[in-house]
């Protein structure tokens, strides 16, 4: 038996073409944004993977360094070093802000990192141009998503760095690309007030008689001094010794230093199931959306492509067709369209993911999920087109 | 299966029930010999359709017996099981219009009655090629239907609805779109090939053109068949 829907495909190939290709763009926004979604939670992995740490230690009560703010003194480092376990203890801070390139302004994240001490967790874990950071001061190490190149400036607040490597897919967990800076000037561009604000300061210490005591000469300079600098990291990144236990370790430093505590796995929870989760929401509303659109439309052209015709469907009944080879015809039909319209989006996607300004992760899992839902939608789209056919009495075609 | 004819006593047909019951056929007799071209007529309303219906497993008609062959359809209120195949193996139709699948090139327009009976592909199309042959279209069996004249798409849909070699083949108004050269050309390949196959062929008609073709002209009058002889004028 020849399959009368692959001929009545052939036959009409534009219309089942250009429809199924309409059909396709819809699923390709539809794997973008499970691509949007995918990206999202590779980038936060990223983060963590990049960062090399195996405990992140951050303020007490905080979900930072990521979800939160959060602030730790720059020499909680030293104690966490002795702890047993740790091999190494690193600080870090993080500040999201705008960069001017060459290639133009973007949002990054800059991360202050320690100079000369390569292996330390924080540290980008490799280079595609260039060196690492050797110098204390206005170097960067910039991702090639930010648009810089080797022996670009950038201007961070109010010095300029001049890029000495790139790094990467070093994102951060909104997919912004990271610039790396030494520590110091990290630290101070996160609390660096501009010459009026630091004037206005001084002037309003002098002006207060609890700091300017004629009996305690030092005390007023001592407290400019100490409004003016900043001790504090956003976060101290540890990286364990072979077999030491995460769990254990990370026990034992919330005993001791009063601080919060997190291993990989809770840290992972907190990007995927707290920093993201509501963006996650969104798109999973959009893919429902899409996927209801999709269906309807589906529907909508096989209802119609049915109608076409309903004298033919008559006259194959009239000389002894089966009903369910005239369901087949109509679901073989519906499912063709929904795979051309697969193929078209799954093209259409991949084309267009890296045009879009956040990472697109387009993964075989989606495309096979894609491909259950969408004969499943094609099923469901055409059991009204069923319907409809096998009602038709095949008198129709006798007239009268 | 072709030789035996068709031969219908006292058939029936009541829509509805109570009061508002029509009886839209009421004592239909006929009998259509193998190899012979019978004509049915009538004015609009007279039942034609709904006899067509019947003959064609259609409808059920409410009493009365009808046999294709030596094998009973109907009698009174009892019927085969499977209307669909019986339509498919032993009746074959040729409409108004020739409805050819728009899709299907014209070979597997004639061959797709013996496909959806079981037979293999290629003797399906072996068949039709046959019968493409001879009703002279055979040069466009790889033709899409609408690449065909009105003429060839009527012979074609007479080749499709012979393919099965049914006993009883049911044109209904065949001739009515075309000239009279044309509408005389489809009677006398009708009468060829109800020969060359012994097939009872009843051609549903108004067509003043093609009634003095036929030999025998059934008429039907609310609902109940009159048997008249015809002219029988040669086609040429």
């Amino acid at each position: 038996m020849i399959s009368l829907a692959a001929r009545d495909i052939v036959h009409g190939w534009g219309k089942f073409v250009f429809t199924g290709v309409g059909l396709g763009l819809l699923i390709g926004v539809t794997l973008i944004m499970a691509g949007v979604y995918r990206g999202m939670v590779d980038d936060g992995k990223a983060l963590l993977d990049n960062s090399g740490a195996d405990l992140w230690v951050v303020q007490q009560d905080t979900l930072g360094p990521y979800a939160e703010p959060s602030s730790v003194r720059d020499d909680t480092w030293r104690r966490l070093r002795t702890t047993p376990g740790v091999a190494r203890a690193a600080n870090v801070t993080y500040l999201t802000m705008q960069l001017a390139t060459s290639a133009g302004e973007v949002r990054a994240m800059v991360v202050g990192v320690p100079p000369g001490e390569i292996v330390a967790p924080g540290w980008p874990p490799f280079l595609v141009a260039g060196r690492h950071i050797t110098r204390s001061h206005y170097e960067a190490v910039a991702d090639l998503a930010s648009g810089a190149r080797l022996g670009d400036v950038l201007k961070i607040r109010r010095h300029r760095y001049t890029v000495v490597g790139l790094t990467r897919r070093m994102v951060s967990a909104s997919g912004d690309p990271m610039v790396f800076i030494p520590l110091r000037d990290a630290q101070e561009a996160q609390f660096l007030k501009d010459n009026d604000a630091v004037r206005e300061t001084r002037r309003r210490n002098a002006a207060d008689p609890a700091f300017d005591r004629p009996g305690v000469p030092g005390l007023l300079a001592a407290i400019d001094e100490a409004q003016g600098a900043n001790p504090w990291v956003n976060a101290v990144l540890v990286t364990l010794q072979p077999g030491a236990s995460a769990t254990d370790v990370a026990q034992a430093i919330r005993r001791w230093t009063r601080l919060t505590v997190y291993t990989r796995g809770s840290m992972e929870a907190i990007l995927v199931g707290k920093l993201i989760a509501t963006s996650a929401r969104q798109i999973g509303m959009f893919l429902v959306i899409l996927g209801v659109v999709s269906a309807t439309i589906v529907a909508f052209i096989i209802y119609t492509l049915t109608m076409d015709k309903l004298r033919e469907i008559a006259v194959l009944k009239l000389i002894g067709t089966r009903n369910r080879t005239i369901a087949a015809m109509i679901l073989q039909q519906a499912i063709a369209l929904g795979l051309i319209g697969l193929v078209t989006g799954r093209i259409a996607a991949t084309w267009a993911a890296p045009a879009f300004p956040k990472y697109v992760l387009l993964v075989p899992q989606d495309t096979l999920a894609a491909l259950c839902i969408v004969i499943a939608i094609c099923v469901l789209a055409s059991l009204v087109a069923i319907r409809i056919a096998l009602a038709v009495d095949p008198a129709e075609a006798i007239g009268g | 299966m072709s030789g035996a004819g068709i031969r219908i006593e006292g058939l029936r047909k009541r829509y509805g029930s109570g009061d508002t019951a029509v009886d839209a056929l009421k004592q239909v007799d006929m009998s259509v010999a193998p190899g012979e071209v019978v004509g049915l007529i009538g004015p609009s309303g007279s039942g034609k359709s709904t006899l067509l219906k019947c003959l064609g497993a259609v409808i059920e008609p409410t009493a009365g017996r009808m046999m294709l062959g030596e094998h009973t359809i109907y009698d009174d209120g009892w019927r085969v099981r499977d209307l669909r195949a019986l339509r498919r193996d032993r009746i074959g139709f040729v409409f108004q219009a020739p409805y050819l699948i728009p899709f299907l090139d014209v070979t597997d327009n004639v061959a797709l009655p013996p496909m959806l009976a079981g037979v293999p592909n290629a003797e399906a199309r072996r068949r039709a090629l046959g019968l493409l042959d001879a009703l002279e279209v055979r040069h466009r069996a790889a033709a899409m239907p609408a690449q065909l004249s009105g003429g060839e798409q009527q012979r074609v849909a007479i080749a499709r609805g012979l393919v099965n070699r049914p006993p009883v083949i049911l044109a209904d108004e065949p001739t009515a779109p075309l000239d009279s050269a044309r509408a005389l050309a489809v009677i006398r390949i009708l009468n060829e090939m109800a020969r060359r196959y012994r097939t009872a062929v009843i051609v549903v008609t108004h067509d003043e053109k093609i009634i003095p073709t036929f030999a025998r002209i059934y008429h039907i009058r609310d609902g109940v068949t009159q048997e008249e002889r015809g002219e029988g004028r040669s086609i040429g």
